[in-house]
């Protein structure tokens, strides 16, 4: 009897997401074994264990290696987005504890399954195989779908689970949809492979077959980075979501589906650049016109950062329509710094709003600016990094973003951009006004930051702002990992 | 070639006339006392009518979905077990692995007290 054959296993390439796997199910065990309603130090320990598997990550830069029979791949790309997808996953760790109690919801799987949910943003970021990124795709949205229902006792929270699990079902089922068409019409699902085959057979492009496949994997993970038209669960579960996880979902997960979109769309399909790139263009207007006009009557805070985040989406997808390397490096900057800015202004958020999220609109927020001046200074800076004001983060993602767009010729799409800019100003700056410039109606006590808040806010400043006046390292390092 | 399949063809046609000749006989030689009871569509036990909105325990589900998570284990040894010898060292470990992952579940489930029923 003759053994199979197995193909080269090369497990240090798979190295940071065995590492977080195993973290994540020590402290699973860690969470029951130890009594105690404190569970903090869990939180804290994630935190070793991200950095851990970040340094494991960044250990791999340099070369690309591909692994387990080309479905998996070691490069610049993946390592620049893990490292985001980490920060973000710190960041918001550091500011759940304290929500987590002051909600009465303070279960010590949270952290587990955030870890977890962070194991599923680095396979997607490095699958090259269409099966592989849709399983880690799977493992992402099943943890985020029980972390937006995290507040059991909350019917907000309870509506958000539930509809990001329905629609995102659905949306799922259109992207393995598209994944089976492709593989119907190519015969493959390796990335390499059906990039080979569409270069090999150029009539493919006029296959109803594979182009449907085409357009039913750009639904599925416009769905996922919140492009308009596929943005109708975005306010709701967002809004919903315990405030930590909402700040969570905007950050990593999107980050994610950009580097599963970038990584499909380019590898896999790189001939039909010129359909694609039309369609991602009107998606860009589509969604970035939409985020902020609705963004402009929001009172809930919460549901205008929201708005706001698919509005970011609609940035990041300008530089994505203009398919060039400055296109890819300005997203891959632009993520990174949004991961900071807005986990940053929920940090705040959560020291703003009461119990039950009470306290969450913009109204309450009258004399803010004069009781906490640090951290409505602190507020300030993100949403100025938010609005794309210099010296801030958020001004060098843009400038680049459209820089890209009029490179590869698509004028119009950075002035659509630049005006959508500027309208977006008038809703960050609303906040600012009512801190600043009008009295509270009632004497408000807003509570201070607990450590590992002004850790995260501290942190989040920080980058905000090097990143912001002195962005050449990263850039460069940007540059680097779409180099591909 | 369809040869081979007679002897099915055979235990349908017998299948049938065994249930069709139960009910034929019973009907015909069989005592007949009907009852209010027994007259009532069988519903396993339970009350035949009645409102459909009735609260289960929420453990039934909880029983429910750790056997589906376990029973796919089951699904995964068998073909495994199958090709064991052919999958040498590198399948033995593998599986090793999967259960060990398995097995932390389970004691997550057991230490959390998911399988007590009260």
């Amino acid at each position: 009897m003759e053994t199979i054959a197995m193909p080269a296993i090369n497990l240090a390439v798979i190295m940071p997401e065995i590492l977080l796997s195993c973290i994540a199910m020590v402290l699973l065990l860690v969470n029951v074994f130890v009594p105690g309603n404190n569970k903090a130090y869990l939180g804290y320990l994630s935190i070793i264990g991200l950095a851990v598997t970040a340094a494991s990550a960044v250990g791999g830069w340099g070369p690309s290696v591909s692994a387990f029979n080309g479905s998996v791949v070691q490069d610049n790309f993946a390592i620049f987005f893990k490292v985001i997808f980490l920060i973000s996953a710190g960041l918001a760790i550091l500011i759940s504890d304290r929500y987590m109690v002051q909600e009465d919801c303070n279960q010590g799987e949270l952290y587990p399954m955030i870890l977890f949910a962070t194991v599923g943003m680095m396979l997607m970021a490095s699958g090259t195989d269409l099966m592989v990124i849709f399983l880690g795709l799977e493992l992402l949205s099943i943890c985020l779908y029980v972390l937006a229902g995290w507040n059991r006792d909350n019917l907000k929270s309870n509506e958000a689970g539930l509809k990001y699990f329905l629609l995102g079902a659905f949306s799922t089922g259109f992207l393995l949809y598209g994944m089976a068409l492709t593989y119907g019409a190519t015969g493959s699902t390796k990335i390499q492979a059906i990039s080979s085959y569409v270069m090999g057979n150029p009539g493919v492009a006029s296959n109803p077959l594979f182009v449907v496949g085409m357009l039913l994997i750009a639904v599925g993970f416009s769905f996922k980075i919140a492009a308009a038209p596929f943005h109708m669960w975005t306010p709701d579960v967002y809004q919903g979501a315990p405030t930590p996880m909402t700040a969570f979902m905007s950050a990593g997960p999107k980050a994610a589906g950009f580097a599963a979109f970038i990584r499909v769309m380019i590898f896999a399909f790189p001939m039909l650049r010129a359909e694609w790139s039309d369609l991602l263009w009107i998606l860009a207007v589509l969604t970035m016109t939409v985020g902020n006009i609705i963004a402009l009557s929001q009172d809930n805070v919460k549901r205008m950062l929201a708005y706001s985040s698919i509005a970011h989406a609609g940035y990041a997808l300008v530089g994505f329509a203009a398919v060039n390397a400055e296109g890819a490096a300005g997203i891959l900057f632009y993520m990174l710094s949004y991961a900071f800015m807005n986990i940053g202004a929920f940090a705040v958020i959560i020291l703003i709003t009461k119990k039950g999220e009470v306290n969450g609109n913009v109204q309450d927020l009258a004399g803010f600016g004069h009781k906490k001046p640090l951290l409505a200074m602190v507020l300030s800076i993100f949403l100025f990094s938010l609005a794309g004001m210099p010296p801030t983060a958020g001004f060098i993602g843009k400038f680049y973003l459209f820089s890209a767009a009029i490179k590869a010729g698509y004028v119009w799409l950075a002035i659509i951009g630049v005006l959508n800019s500027a309208a977006s100003l008038y809703y960050y700056l609303r906040v600012m006004v009512f801190m600043y410039m009008k009295d509270p109606e009632e004497d408000f006590e807003w509570a201070g930051a607990t450590p590992a808040i002004a850790v995260c806010l501290l942190v989040a400043v920080g980058a905000t702002l090097v990143l912001g006046v002195v962005p050449g390292t990263v850039l460069e390092l940007a540059q680097k990992a779409v180099q591909f | 070639m369809l040869g081979a399949y007679l002897p099915i063809l055979v235990l349908v046609v017998i299948a049938c006339l065994f249930g069709l000749g139960s009910v034929v006989f019973s009907s015909l030689i069989g005592q007949k006392k009907p009852s209010q009871v027994k007259l009532a569509p069988y519903e396993c036990g339970c009350e035949p009518v009645g409102s459909a909105r009735e609260r289960f325990s929420i453990k039934f589900y909880l029983i429910a979905m750790l056997f589906i998570l376990f029973d796919i284990e089951a699904v995964f040894m068998y073909p495994w077990a199958v090709l064991f010898k052919r999958l040498g060292m590198f399948g033995l470990v593998e599986m090793g692995l999967f259960i060990v992952i398995l097995f932390v579940g389970y004691v997550y489930v057991w230490k959390k007290g998911a399988l007590e029923w009260e």
